[in-house]
């Protein structure tokens, strides 16, 4: 009985060297068993064409050597055998990256299981190996639900119809602007939920209910218009006393029958939304910049051009003749540029058109910059003389100034750019980036305008903190003096005088802005693209010369104008989030919204771009573009928490000298006292300054030895070049090379990747 | 599956799953659209794996390829045959290839495959001059055409032997910026 289970350690110490010295030996005495295991390993480790024919025999051997005892072997086979079966596990992971027909994959895979399972149960089996099989048997588990889990992510990925449907009718360059919208979109929500789990659920259910405090309770003087439509839209009455707003929230250490640390809470909150999305964007760009290649320079230009320019997306007849044109084009250029340098026509003409063309943007940026300046002081103006008695336009003149130069700017700086003659790729980047500068401007303008509103109202609030104190002390000495046994009279809270709340006014304006600027993108779609498509459609029967093809004809989808809306609006949600933990909602609601409508409106009023540019490449311009909005947007907003005292009387911090004593708080009172000792020495600068100079220095370390890389990487280039054209046995040099190549390449990869993990910190 | 018909066994799904970049849900819907193409020839069930192939014809006309100058090219690399008849399996095979999550490799590979138009394991100036009639509609003039042949192998090639090989294109290729995001049909 024992004989056949030596066998099949020796079978299988057989088949490895067999495997040593590739199939060559072959013994005639074995049994036809071995024959087919041997063939079994041979068709799925070289790439030969599998014998389907002799399955059925396998099925057989499954059921004999179901009950091998490995005990009987020794540890070197079983070693080898345990090797093999890792083998074939890996050959089941690798085997959809394979580029064998499908019939190939499939019959393999089961032979590959069948060896896995039948031998996994003979190692699985006797005392002392119950942990290999327990091991199997998760690793076994986690794949399936690995495998769920897959599955349940992709459905969970909503509009891939509808992205699809863009994709094949307007090519990879409008589809990628939706894919951004979508993910943005999952980067709202994770926000929203941080924000709406940990800070306004918990206010809401368990912080003192509306009504209990003065911070909670609309005063006396709005409570007639509190629920007015108009006041609501502005982010007024019963809107700013809730937990929408920064100043409903109250200082109360703990709240709740499980004592959740709400001002602790909402801080980390603030804190923890910045620091996911920074660590968001970073790694996406890494990604990024892994996937697209390494495609600086520029010695393929013609060998892409020929095989990567054709969009295979395409799926549309309209969009593929485009794409025809625009390729035929590319190839002429090129030709062109090839045969001739360049022809310049009178360039002093273009040079002084190109200097009149950024001084009028210039001009036009500052221009837009002094109004914005102008209107915010001017409402601050209003503000203190009472809203009431102005009119609608005069409320909302801010917003509505920086949403109609965001909309018209761009227009004129086209105008403008056709004065300059440039490549129309050189010429997008050109637009694109004054737009950047204006949004940037405007926006900045803005916070700067903002502080001098919170410098005022905080001038307002020694005023009004001085008379409470008056107030307080007249009102105790009044009841005093007449019945000095009486309990003190209870005053409703919404007689309380209070302060002027800064930072909700932040908070509303950022919720204004908000507001109105997502209005001015629908009406823009409507009119722009919708009520333009339908004129020239139906318009087109009695008109003088032909609309579709002649002056207004149908809009094209603005990609870049798209996507920079987009990456400000996302701006203005990290910068006004901390003060109105309701933004992240608002922009989930918005991106939604905006989903479907411009889905809609894409697919229903716009044509395919004339010249379609890459998509590609230009994701990680992008991506960094949001970068910079998101370090300049968390700049105000940290200046802001580090350096005024939050308001007296309203939010979580009112009492503290500064919004980030919290943390101190919580180290005194919630932890040993040990701990916040050794927080205290951590946090000393003589370790602080220290540590930050060993990071600038491993950053600098890792840059310079991945510019070394790279170096290193071009020199072999230029050698193997030169190895080609002269010697005669290059082949080996050539592989020698590629691998050089391809091991700097991943060194290069490897140590941005090591800038971007420490960039995170 | 409740009292769904039954198209694939949970055992062939998980093959599936195994040998491609799709999940279940997609592999279902690939069954539908290849079913959808000749409803008459492609059965319902695939349980027991039936031998069924569509011609070239009938493929080439789904609205993901129609407009693609290489169609008949993409269908003919993935044919056992080489003639452009594609079994389900086959089928599935083409756009696990083309789908997003496919690595660079893989790509490169059957790129090469379709645009290698006379099968000989080299892009040679043949192939290339159709590749370029193809992509332009035969806009450019046979010298415009002569010129960029040649300057795309003085690019690409680099053992001098005046055709692309496998190697040539693939170093041409992984460092293209765009290949990943054109080479790429989703279903």
């Amino acid at each position: 009985q024992i004989t056949p289970f030596c066998s099949q350690g020796d079978e299988d110490f057989r088949e490895n060297r067999e495997k040593e010295n590739r199939g060559k030996r072959r013994n005639g005495e074995r049994d036809k068993k071995k024959r087919e295991n041997g063939r079994r390993k041979r068709s799925s480790k070289s790439v030969s064409e599998p014998e389907t024919s002799e399955e059925d025999d396998n099925e057989e051997d499954g059921n004999n050597d179901g009950e091998v005892r490995p005990e009987l072997l020794s540890p070197e086979e079983l070693e080898r055998l345990k090797e093999a079966v890792d083998e074939k596990k890996k050959l089941i992971q690798s085997l959809r990256g394979k580029p064998w027909p499908m019939k190939q994959k499939l019959v393999t895979l089961r032979e590959s299981q069948q060896f896995v399972e039948k031998y996994e149960g003979a190692l699985g089996k006797g005392k002392g190996r119950k942990l290999y099989a327990y091991k199997v048997m998760m690793t076994k588990k986690w794949m399936k639900f690995q495998r769920d889990f897959e599955n349940f992510k992709t459905a969970c990925i909503p509009w891939e119809m509808k992205i699809k449907e863009i994709e094949s009718h307007f090519g990879s360059s409008v589809a990628s602007y939706f894919i951004f919208l979508r993910w943005m979109y999952g980067i709202n929500m994770i926000l929203f939920g941080l924000t709406f789990g940990l800070v306004m659920v918990p206010e809401a259910l368990m912080g003192r209910p509306y009504g209990s405090i003065p911070r909670k309770t609309v005063p006396r003087a709005e409570e007639a218009s509190a629920m007015d439509f108009a006041v609501l839209w502005d982010s007024g009455g019963y809107a700013q006393y809730s937990v929408l707003f920064y100043g409903y929230y109250n200082n109360q250490r703990a709240i709740g029958w499980f004592k959740f640390r709400m001002p602790l809470s909402y801080f980390l909150v603030g804190v923890g939304t910045v620091a996911y999305s920074y660590m968001v964007v970073i790694r996406t760009m890494a990604r990024n910049a892994n996937e697209s290649g390494i495609g600086d320079d520029n010695s393929f230009n013609f060998s892409w051009k020929t095989f990567t320019s054709w969009d295979y997306l395409i799926g549309n007849p309209e969009t593929a003749d485009n794409k025809f044109a625009s390729i035929t084009t590319s190839f002429k250029e090129a030709i062109l540029e090839e045969q001739e340098s360049r022809k310049d026509d009178n360039i002093h003409l273009t040079r002084f058109l190109r200097v009149l063309a950024n001084f009028l943007v210039l001009c036009c940026l500052a221009g837009s910059g002094y109004l914005i300046y102008f209107v915010v002081r001017r409402s601050q103006k209003f503000a203190l003389e009472g809203l009431e008695n102005h009119t609608w336009w005069e409320r909302n003149e801010v917003n509505m100034v920086m949403s109609l130069l965001g909309m018209f700017c761009p227009m004129l700086f086209d105008v403008i750019s056709t004065l300059e003659n440039y490549h129309p790729r050189v010429a997008l980047q050109w637009q694109l980036g004054r737009i950047f500068a204006l949004f940037l401007g405007n926006l900045y303008t803005f916070i700067i305008a903002l502080m001098d509103a919170i410098n005022l109202k905080r001038k307002e609030e020694k005023v009004v903190k001085y008379n409470i104190t008056m107030w307080e002390a007249s009102f105790y000495n009044g009841t005093g003096s007449e019945n000095s046994t009486a309990p003190p009279i209870t005053i409703h809270p919404a007689d309380v005088p209070r302060g002027p709340c800064w930072e909700t006014m932040v908070g509303q304006e950022f919720v204004r802005l908000i507001i109105s600027d997502t209005m001015t993108t629908y009406i823009t779609l409507l009119i722009g693209d919708f009520l333009r498509a339908v004129l020239v459609r139906f318009l087109n029967h009695c008109w003088c010369w032909d609309l579709e093809a002649g002056f207004p004809s149908y809009s094209e989808f603005d990609v870049s104008g798209n996507v920079l809306g987009l990456i400000f609006n996302q701006g203005m949600i990290w910068m006004g989030a901390f003060y109105a933990p309701c933004l992240p909602a608002l922009n989930l609601l918005r991106l939604h919204v905006s989903m479907y409508l411009q889905c809609w409106a894409v697919m229903c009023c716009n044509v395919p771009q004339e010249r379609v540019f890459k998509a590609s490449g230009s994701n990680n311009f992008y991506m960094a573009m949001l970068l910079v909005i998101l370090f300049l947007s968390t700049l105000p907003a940290i200046y802001t928490i580090v350096t005024i005292p939050p308001s007296f009387d309203c939010g979580p911090f009112s009492g503290k000298n500064r919004m980030f004593d919290v943390i101190q708080e919580t180290l005194e009172s919630d932890f040993p006292a040990w701990f916040s000792k050794v927080f205290s020495y951590a946090s000393n600068p003589g370790l602080v300054l220290p540590f930050i100079l060993l990071m600038v220095l491993a950053i600098y370390y890792l840059q310079s030895t991945s510019k070394s890389y790279k170096e290193a990487n071009i020199e072999l280039k230029k050698k193997l070049q030169m190895v080609t054209h002269n010697s005669e046995n290059f082949v080996i040099f050539l592989l020698c090379s590629f691998d050089l190549i391809l091991i700097a390449q991943k060194r290069i990869l490897f140590t941005q990747d090591g800038i971007c993990l420490i960039l995170q910190y | 599956m409740g009292n769904k018909q039954t198209i694939f066994t949970d055992e062939q799904l998980d093959a599936y799953q195994d040998c491609t970049f799709f999940t279940r849900k997609e592999i279902l819907r690939l069954h539908s659209r290849y079913h959808e193409l000749a409803p008459h020839l492609v059965p319902m069930d695939y349980t027991n794996e039936p031998d069924c192939k569509l011609p070239l014809a009938l493929i080439v006309d789904m609205p993901e390829l129609k407009e693609n100058p290489f169609r008949n090219r993409i269908v003919e690399s993935f044919s056992e045959d080489g003639m452009g008849n594609l079994s389900f399996n086959e089928f599935v095979d083409m756009f696990s290839v083309l789908s997003e999550m496919a690595p660079r490799e893989l790509k490169a590979i059957y790129a090469f495959k379709i645009y290698d138009f006379n099968v000989d394991n080299y892009l040679c100036k043949e192939d290339l001059e159709k590749t370029l009639n193809r992509l332009t509609k035969e806009e450019l003039t046979p010298e415009e055409v002569e010129l960029v042949c040649e300057k795309t192998i003085e690019e690409a090639d680099l053992d001098g032997d005046n055709k692309l090989s496998y190697a040539d294109f693939e170093n041409m290729i992984s460092r293209a910026p765009d290949f990943l995001s054109t080479f790429h049909i989703r279903i």
